[in-house]
């Protein structure tokens, strides 16, 4: 009996010292976290392209990513929302006001609250380019802009009718993947990302993300090219298909994702698989520099605030890790990719000042010039 | 000489050309044939399509459920027709405005040119009713139009009853982007004529109306309806409209959707479709279905009351109610949803009907010829009369000296004498053919005050006597001819001129109507080139002269009827058919008169004239 007190006491002893370095183990685990995906804010661009009645089913796509979007945490005034047609309000809808996602009428995905910025014969692609690039006219409203900084994570869903390299825009012009692949590049080199998402639910969808070559970049498509990403299902009421099938199981899929949850971007690969989407979706990683495994939805599908409580001080001294190594790609190894320091003026003037040995003089000239740099960039993004 | 052709090669082509040239001309004579009755063999027609993405397919829900009330409906309207002895104008305004749409009427009166036996009458009055059902939220740019005809006695109650119920339905409904425009007519085409007319501002056919008071915007489509019974067992469509115009191939294959998704009979030309294609029935089927549709296309008139919308490019189809002898029968419910869902699919379209064929042949509901398949049967047709001026022109080149001429002192000079004598048969042949469009008409009045015959028969027998008396032609432009020239040589150089320029203008001729309407050009075709291509004064005449007279238009029209009669397993005796020969003549003139059909005066003015001409130089000596 002696022998099992001591026991108990000794376990219990190792309990109470063990529970609070878990604690902190947790919080430290936590910690990096909050460092690991490099972004503070989130930005959607969700567009549908196409007009008419008959192409009820694509607003009907963008209006459910732009339920889930917002219903993540993504606040209106950072999501550009571009809608071809008006569905709801369309003389050939037998609801007014409504337009839903499911037959029998079961989500209004358009509810009380939707902001559209831009509508109708706005949606064109130099309207969508300028809005990526950020070159729009200085009389642009912000809800119109994409005022993302090099610290934003920014979803952009794309949904209309599409062929091999490009994607109708209201019936009358196209955008090609180089276009696109260019735009990101431009958005690349203006820092107007940290990590983008790239989703498009078209007809041969994966053909727009083959000439993409910016860092940072991943894709997810609907269809193959040479394949048609098909649509779900009719409304009899209606009259009309409600949506397409890749999007509707995405819908089902973000109806389970909350702002805490932990699901990641393999998840969001095995969604739709060809079983149930009849086409084959496919997805683009080589230009993403972390695991896809480690990436949360909430990333780009959620604005997750990064707030822990703690009442214990956390030891910080450790850097910052690097990006974590992809396991499983063989021989390429991604050099870390960051921006290109913009304006080194202050290496090309204090070079050779910074040979002589006054070395105060050259730091206090060094950050006069640091300052100046700052001034011009900020002139520039503004 | 030499530069751009080669003249030892060209003359071996034309060698080649003369040798080879009857030969040929039967092969493509008997090729066209064959291609045109292989039109009907399953294997080389095409299934149909929705080619409109608007329209889409058949996702609709269509929820008319007031059959029955529509059916008491009829009982009411047939009692006030009776009463009213005519159309029930009060009665029918009070119904359509009590089922809240924007009523107005149009009154019209038109003289025809003689009375009408078949359908007994001669002054013509009546009154349109017309309730337009506004689109509740969309501006009033375009307009669908469903109507349904007046027509006195038993007939057609249903259809105005369907109609009243349909509107009723409609406009308790929130989804129309078009104003739908509810119409019954009275006196059938012409009261569609007559508000065609006032709704596009046109005055094309001398009809007196008053003008619209109410009007919807530009008319997308329209929809005749024909019901007389209280069940159906089936529906016919009709598509053949004016001059042989079809509405666009959409139209049927939205209605043939339809009547799948309700399980409901569907028919054209009164044929049921067959699944066995590869037996001979089978085949005969559909050739039957075919020539049917030919022949009905060829007359150029319009079999429904929607005939007359195409013409202002508004794509129409009339759907028939058929009460025959089967087990399963419709009920109005039920023809009333397919109505429904028909018009709001017509409501989905953006724009108006344009992706599908406008020219096609259909030798059963569910597989179309386009204009692609068919048009090769007529091509090797007119190729034989090229061929046959090519070899014509190529001895006009280069002609085979006669060895017993006295006279190459002369040189022959194609100029003025040539252009002139054949100008002279040409220009009486032309003549002979205005008589035969204009005398008719208006000889008629004496004609009755001579005959003891109506005005009708009047006309007709005028057409007739005008036509036979053309025969007697050659005997006076034969005299008139030489008074011009006396050589014999030239003379037989003469006729070999005017073949030539027959034969061109027989070939433009027939291939300007088979643009236009195929049927009317290959029927026209198959009769006059065999005789046109091969007809020489050298042949004996007699014998000629009969079968030039029995391919001849007139006696053409006359196997079409009796062809007809048989397909439509209703054949009648020679008398009989006479008869109606008569009345198709009849008929003809007076679609002219009160509808701008172009079939008489394509026979009467191009296709007579031109016949003339080779009868002419049968009696060429």
């Amino acid at each position: 009996m002696n022998y099992c007190n001591l026991i108990t006491i000794f376990a219990f002893i190792n309990l109470l010292v063990s529970i609070p370095h878990g604690y902190s183990n947790y919080v430290e685990t936590k910690a990096g976290q909050f460092f690991s995906s490099g972004h503070t804010n989130n930005w959607a661009v969700l567009v549908c392209t196409s007009r008419f009645w008959f192409n009820y089913r694509h607003v009907a796509n963008t209006l459910s990513v732009y339920r889930s979007v917002k219903r993540l945490g993504i606040p209106d005034s950072h999501i550009v929302l571009m809608l071809a047609d008006d569905m709801a309000c369309n003389y050939r809808n037998p609801k007014p006001a409504t337009v839903f996602s499911h037959k029998n009428m079961e989500l209004n995905v358009y509810g009380d609250d939707v902001e559209v910025d831009y509508r109708g014969y706005e949606v064109t692609v130099e309207n969508f380019l300028r809005v990526l690039t950020g070159r729009l006219p200085p009389s642009t409203p912000r809800s119109k802009r994409l005022l993302s900084d090099d610290r934003s994570n920014i979803l952009i869903y794309l949904t209309g009718h599409g062929g091999n390299g490009f994607l109708k825009f209201q019936d009358s012009e196209e955008i090609s993947n180089m276009e696109l692949a260019d735009a990101f590049e431009q958005m690349w080199q203006k820092r107007r990302y940290n990590e983008l998402l790239f989703i498009i639910d078209t007809c041969q969808g994966a053909s727009m993300y083959e000439r993409f070559y910016s860092p940072n970049l991943m894709a997810l498509a609907s269809s193959q090219v040479g394949e048609d990403s098909l649509s779900h299902q009719p409304d009899l009421g209606i009259g009309v298909h409600l949506m397409d099938k890749y999007t509707f199981y995405l819908l089902e899929f973000l109806e389970e994702v909350h702002p805490a949850s932990q699901a990641n971007m393999n998840d969001l690969f095995k969604v739709c698989p060809q079983s149930q989407c009849v086409s084959t979706p496919g997805h683009r990683t080589d230009l993403f520099q972390r695991d896809p495994g480690s990436v949360l939805i909430t990333d780009f599908f959620g604005s997750v605030r990064k707030v822990e409580i703690t009442k214990d001080t956390i030891n910080l001294t450790s850097p910052v890790e690097p990006p974590i190594k992809r396991s499983g790609s063989s021989d390429i190894q991604i050099e870390s990719l960051t921006y290109v320091d913009q304006l080194p003026v202050a290496e090309i003037i204090h070079q050779q000042d910074c040979l002589e040995a006054n070395v105060t003089r050259c730091r206090r000239k060094q950050q006069r010039t640091r300052k100046l740099n700052c001034q011009v960039v900020e002139k520039q993004t503004a | 000489m030499g530069l751009l052709s080669d003249p030892s090669r060209r003359k071996v082509l034309t060698g080649l050309l003369t040798r080879l040239n009857t030969p040929i001309c039967i092969v493509c004579y008997l090729a066209g044939i064959v291609w045109f009755m292989g039109l009907a063999f399953e294997p080389f027609t095409l299934r149909t399509y929705m080619s409109e993405n608007a329209m889409g397919s058949t996702m609709v829900e269509e929820r008319f459920s007031s059959g029955e009330r529509a059916l008491s409906l009829a009982k009411e309207f047939d009692a006030h027709k009776r009463k009213a002895g005519g159309m029930p104008v009060e009665w029918l305004v009070k119904a359509m405005q009590s089922r809240g749409l924007e009523v107005f009427t149009q009154s019209f009166s038109r003289k025809l040119p003689f009375p009408d036996e078949n359908k007994e009458r001669y002054m013509v009055r009546g009154t349109n009713v017309y309730g337009i059902l506004r689109a509740p939220r969309a501006p009033r740019t375009e307009a669908l139009v469903i109507t349904a005809p007046c027509s006195p006695g038993n007939t057609n109650n249903q259809a105005v009853a369907l109609l009243l119920a349909l509107a009723q339905y409609f406009r308790n409904q929130i989804y129309w982007a078009k104003d739908i425009i509810f119409l019954v007519n009275e006196h059938d085409l012409i009261g569609t004529q007559a508000w065609l007319e006032g709704y596009h501002h046109t005055n094309i056919t001398g009809m007196e109306y008053s003008p619209l008071q109410g009007r919807a915007g530009s008319i997308q489509a329209a929809l005749s309806l024909e019901l007389s019974s209280d069940v159906i067992t089936s529906l016919d469509l009709v598509l053949e409209g004016l001059n042989g115009q079809l509405p666009n191939l959409d139209l049927a294959n939205l209605f043939y959707a339809f009547c799948q998704k309700l399980g409901v009979l569907c028919t054209i030309q009164g044929k049921l479709q067959r699944n066995d294609w590869d037996t001979a029935e089978g085949y005969t089927h559909a050739a039957q279905t075919m020539m049917l549709m030919v022949l009905k296309q060829a007359c150029g008139r319009s079999w429904g009351d929607h005939g007359l919308f195409l013409r202002y490019h508004i794509e129409a189809a009339s759907v028939r109610g058929i009460n025959s002898f089967r087990h399963y029968k419709t009920d109005a419910t039920t023809i009333g949803r397919l109505l429904e869902g028909m018009v709001r699919k017509l409501n989905n379209l953006l724009e108006r009907l344009h992706q599908s064929y406008f020219f096609y042949l259909l030798p059963s509901l569910s597989r179309f010829v386009s204009i692609g398949y068919y048009m090769p049967a007529f091509g090797l047709l007119a190729v034989i009369l090229l061929l046959r001026a090519l070899d014509l022109w190529v001895h006009l080149g280069a002609p085979a000296l006669a060895p017993s001429c006295h006279c190459f002192s002369v040189s022959l000079q194609p100029s003025s004498p040539g252009v002139l004598t054949v100008l002279t048969p040409v220009v009486i042949s032309h003549l002979t053919g205005v008589a035969l469009y204009l005398l008719p008409v208006h000889l008629q009045e004496m004609a009755v005050e001579h005959f003891p015959v109506s005005e009708t028969e009047a006309v007709v027998l005028t057409a007739i006597a005008i036509y036979t008396a053309g025969l007697a032609l050659p005997h006076n432009t034969q005299r008139y001819t030489h008074r011009l020239i006396l050589m014999q040589f030239i003379l037989r150089y003469m006729f070999t001129l005017l073949k030539l320029t027959a034969l061109l203008y027989l070939a433009v001729l027939l291939g300007c109507t088979a643009l236009i309407n195929f049927s009317l050009g290959f029927i026209l075709a198959v009769t006059l080139v065999p005789i046109t291509a091969s007809i020489t004064p050298h042949m004996p005449k007699a014998l000629y002269a009969l079968v030039m007279v029995l391919l001849s238009p007139a006696f053409t029209i006359l196997y079409c009827v009796f062809i007809y009669q048989e397909l439509i397993e209703a054949p009648v005796s020679v008398s009989e058919g006479w008869m109606l020969f008569l009345s198709v003549i009849s008929q003809g003139i007076l679609d002219h008169a009160l509808y701008g059909s172009l079939v008489y005066p394509l026979l009467a003015l191009f296709i007579y004239p031109c016949w003339l001409m080779f009868w002419n130089i049968l009696f060429w000596n």
